[in-house]
Formats: structure tokens, sequence, C-alpha cells
């Protein structure tokens, strides 16, 4: 069978640009068609913004790389058009089980919180994502929205102007330069764009090697998630199995950083240990294997200029919490709007520093789990080993010691707190949807709050009236009012707490950009400009 | 931070002193590492309070003057 990862789904394909006569402007070119890269170029497509996509490849990615796909990044690609295509191939599992040494000390039932459309996360192989997203622009593309993919494309060179920067394509037809008003480099962890401009890749925390496998069960295995800490196969280090679609189970072994990598991948080092794993009695192919090598670090700045980085160009997290794919995808929700105003002319450029900062924060929670995560599966001194065995001794014994077991914890989204585009915060409403936060799923009628959000202002009046339609500064903000009987208990809790009446200002990334006990048109406005970078202390 | 001391809040200290002793009698090294480790743990759930939490790590620190 022709493996997906095989076929070329953006083939290269001669371009007018590489023969006209001076380089071709465009509006957005991303490098990268990565996840973060596709997903940034539907979301500005979706707007009819013109956006070109290179990539030196042809293909989705090999192997299954990142696998967890969070809540959030599911309700993202809800905005983008491909979530139900994501969320009916992936695979939820419910049931996880804590192993320690050689035995197991715990099994746990996840319990989601209810009401809400997308589960917490579910499994699902990069190569599928990339898949639904590439389709996705092939369905725009179809209705005409302008957006282009340019397999085989590979970025040679980077030449930063005030207003815009010249990029030189490599191609095997020869080399080509269009300019860039702007550039979003999405080419992932090793990014060459940061190398071409001589940027930083600085505040390295950690480092460490995985071997990572793709195995294919030949009889059923159960739908689970295991976590060994110490295990026998792997001593002093960590391993991880997981179910993916297709039958096809995802094992990580932590390697530590002083290993042979080109040994550890051989087969005959490989198949032994998965045996010990998985059991003698569970029969296997080996679909793929590979070393994934982490450095944990970030960009001290994601923008530079006219030059913006999202996703692992900018930030490296260890894999424990699934924080890497998913941390792009909120780099590009937050991103693109704020583009699409500023190409729209609607806000200033500076609306973009606000990428910077509200990301960056991101980031460093990201880097901070991830740390807390690895200082518990790989103790750094005698002491912390000493510490992290008792807790998993007494999870043997007594729930309390549960939650201080930490195998990686889960990517939620980020909460811009101190983010100069948060506006006015009624503060005894509930404080998990203060300014900064995103939107908290909720039953709606017979559909989803989040969904009924889409990517532009809104402005949602829970038991309070407010006008269809407001347009402050050329922007229009689309106002919808629920009547009491339309509040359920999620509503409630989620937006009122003990308040009866509230209105909530969210931004197209479905953040919180400001919150009142009533609707007033002045205090609106005040918090609008605030929030595209218009208010006086951003200005 | 705080330099109110930590008062006196045992029952009966002596026995008590007596149970940790006796609870490590016939411990290696590493096995009373490992029961210290788990009683802190248990200890630590017990208080639950952060702020109480942290107090104790500063006076097990001899931070400040732990006193009457």
């Amino acid at each position: 069978m022709t493996k997906l990862f095989e076929v070329p789904l953006y083939p290269y394909k001669w371009s007018d640009d590489q023969g006209a006569a001076a380089p071709v402007r465009h509006p957005v070119v991303i490098i990268g068609a990565g996840p973060v890269g596709l997903a940034m170029a539907i979301d500005l497509a979706q707007s009819d913004i013109p956006v070109v996509v290179l990539d030196d490849n042809e293909r989705v990615s090999v192997g299954s790389r990142a696998i967890c796909f969070s809540k959030r990044s599911l309700e993202i690609f809800d905005r983008l058009g491909c979530g139900d295509e994501m969320v009916s191939k992936g695979v939820v599992w419910n049931t996880g089980k804590v192993f320690f040494s050689d035995r197991q000390v715990y099994a746990f039932d996840l319990l989601p919180e209810e009401g809400h459309k997308r589960p917490a996360f579910i499994n699902l192989q990069q190569y599928y994502c990339e898949l639904y997203l590439v389709e996705r622009i092939r369905a725009l593309q179809a209705e005409g929205k302008p957006v282009e993919i340019r397999g085989g494309n590979r970025v040679a060179n980077l030449q930063n102007h005030d207003d815009h920067t010249l990029v030189t394509v490599e191609t095997h037809e020869g080399a080509y330069n269009i300019e860039a008003d702007w550039l979003i480099a999405c080419d992932g962890a090793g990014s060459p764009a940061r190398h071409m401009l001589d940027l930083d890749f600085v505040g390295r925390v950690f480092e460490d090697n995985f071997l990572i496998a793709d195995v294919v069960m030949k009889a059923d295995f159960p739908t689970e998630r295991w976590f060994w800490f110490d295990p026998p196969f792997n001593k002093d280090q960590s391993a991880l199995l997981h179910k993916q679609p297709d039958g096809v189970w995802r094992i990580d072994l932590q390697l530590g950083w002083e290993v042979d990598k080109d040994e550890e991948k051989k087969p005959e080092n490989v198949v032994p240990r998965l045996r010990q794993m998985l059991g003698p009695d569970v029969e296997f192919d080996l679909e793929w294997v590979s070393i994934y090598t982490f450095q944990c670090r970030r960009m001290e700045k994601f923008r530079h200029g006219r030059v913006l980085f999202a996703g692992d160009s900018a930030h490296q997290v260890s894999p424990f919490g699934a924080r890497g794919a998913n941390s792009g995808f909120q780099d590009i929700d937050n991103l693109s709007w704020k583009l699409k105003l500023v190409l729209q002319d609607k806000a200033p450029e500076t609306l973009l520093d606000s990428y910077g900062f509200e990301r960056e924060l991101a980031a460093d929670e990201n880097i901070l789990q991830s740390s807390r995560s690895t200082d518990f599966i790989t103790p750094k001194s005698e002491m912390s080993r000493i510490f992290r065995d008792a807790v998993l001794d007494l999870s043997e014994h007594h729930s309390f010691a549960r939650p201080l077991v930490n195998s990686g914890r889960l990517s939620v989204p980020a909460i811009y707190d101190g983010s100069s585009l948060n506006g006015e915060d009624q503060v005894d409403l509930p404080a998990r949807t203060r300014p900064g936060s995103p939107a908290i799923d909720a039953p709606l009628g017979k559909s989803w709050l989040v969904d009924s959000l889409g990517d532009r202002f809104v402005l949602l009046g829970f038991g309070v009236e407010v006008p269809e339609k407001c347009d402050v500064l050329g922007v229009q903000i689309e106002g919808r009012s629920l009547p009491e009987t339309e509040i359920g208990p999620e509503i409630k809790e989620r937006y009122l707490g003990d308040l009866e009446a509230a209105v909530y200002l969210f931004r197209p990334d479905q953040h919180v950009a400001a919150r009142w006990r009533d609707f007033d048109a002045d205090k609106l406005a005040i918090a609008f400009k605030k929030a595209i970078g218009k208010g006086e202390q951003s200005a | 931070m705080s330099r109110q001391g930590i008062g006196l809040n045992l029952e009966a200290p002596d026995d008590f002193y007596a149970d940790l002793l006796s609870a490590h009698e016939g411990l290696t090294q590493q096995e009373s590492d490992a029961l210290n480790a788990r009683l802190i743990l248990l200890m630590a759930n017990q208080i639950g309070e952060r702020a109480t939490l942290k107090k104790l790590l500063d006076a097990a620190h001899l931070k400040e003057v732990v006193g009457e």
C-alpha cells in the first residue's frame, strides 16, 4: 500500500513569478507547508488575503510526529473549516495507565468538563492533519480564494527591507526572486529563515532525545494511554504508548542526551525493547522509527519588522504535554486577524507587536510547564528522584498523590494577562473568562458558543440587549443578544457567575477583549480601539 | 516575609518523636530517605494551604528566627 506521505500532495509547478522581469510583490508569503504554515494560509485566504506558501518538499511529513491535537486546536480547525475531518478521523481515549518500574501504579478515567463541542484532545498522525489542511486549501482554491502552495520551492536567501523582504527561491528549474510585504516563517525548529536573518534562538533550558516509533498491532490492543516512569526496558527514562488511527500505535522512548542515535534507531535494538514493553505475545510491525531531538528554548522576539515567526521556528518545548504544534496553531490564530487588519489599513503595524507580547508569554508558560514535567520525569538530583519515587509509590495507594504525578500537562490555551489589547473588566464575573482569556465553549441553543463567534469581532449580550451592528473605525462588530431563556447552566457558570447579565466583546481569535455589566457604546468604542492597537497607551 | 514564629502545636511531642524514630528503625539509609519523602508529601497534603507550606519550607531552611 502506498503511504500517504509517499504521494506528492503539492508537486512543483512552474509559476509565472519565475519568468517575471522584476520580482513580483505578494502581500503575504509563508515559508513552510507544515501544519502551522498551512493553517495560517487558510486563515488569510478565507478573508481573501492573497497568500503564497513556499516549501522545499512536495508532500506531507513522514511518520506520525505531532499526534495530540488539543481542544483549542480543534476549535481553530473549526474556524478554518476542517475541524470535522480531523475529529472524525482522530482517536479519543479516556483511560490512562501509569506504570512505575515494573508495575502499574494506577489507572484513571479522563473526566473532561461537559458542555464542549470538541473533546479535550484527539490523537491523529501529523500527516493526516497536514492532509486535511491541504484539502481545505484545495477547496478554497476551487472557490477562487487567492492561495497557492508552491512545492519544490526552497527559500535560499532573505534580504530585509523596510517595507518588504526580498525572497530568493530555488527550484529544480532555477532560482527566482519574489517580494513579500509580510513574511511568515513557519519553517520549523531548524528554521533556515532564522539563520538567514541571523537571529537568535536563545535560552536553552534543556535538551533530550526521543526514539519515536509507529507500530501496527496485529491483534486487538486497548485504546489507552500508557505512561511508564523508569521502566525495566528503558531504565531511568520514560516511555509512552498512544493509540492513533488505522490501528497504529505510537511509542515514545526517552533516550537522554548522551546516546548514539544511529545505533538506537537500528531495528535490532528497537524491536527487543518494544517486545519488552508490549509483552511477549503481542505481534506487531514496525512502520516507522525516528529519533527526535529537542532543545527547549524560544526566540527572544517573534516579530522582526516585516518578518514574523510562528510555531517551532519561534519556540521549542519537550513533547510532554503536546505543547508544540498546538501552540503553533494558537500562534497563527493570534497573528492572522492582526495581519488582516494591518493589511486592510484598519489597524497600525504596531498591533503586530502584541502578537509578539502575547505569544512570547504563551511560549514562556509552555516552557515552564514542559520544564516541570521534565523535572518530574527525569529527576536531576538524588533528592528529586527520591521525591519523584515517593509520589509514584504513594499514588498506588492514595489518590491525593496522583495530581502530583507529572507526565506532561496537556496544552491549554494561554490567557493573555497584561496584554495592552485587553480592555475593561467587570471583575465580579468569572475569572476564567476575564479579558485575555480564550472563549470557553458552551451549548448555545442547538449550536455552540465558540462556533458562533467565527473570525470577526463579536459582541455578545448575555441577558442584555446589544445592537446587531456597530461600526467602529470602519470595522463592523457583530452583535448578538441572548435572552435569559437561552442561557443554559454552562453559560451561566462560565460567563455570568453570580451576575444576571453581562456583555462580552470577543476578538477574531475568540479571546475576550473586554466585558461589562451593561452595554455602553462609548465603552465599547474605547475597548475596541484598544483591542486593535489604537488605544492611548499603545498608540 | 512573615517574621512570625511557628508555635508548638504537637499534642504529645515526646510520643511523636519516639514514633518518628521507631518508624525508621531497621531501615537502610535509602529506605529511610524514601519514608521521609513519603511522609513529607502526606503531611503537605494534610496541611494543604500553599502559603503555610511556603512558610514551613522557609522555616526548614532556618531562614528566619523560629521563635517563641
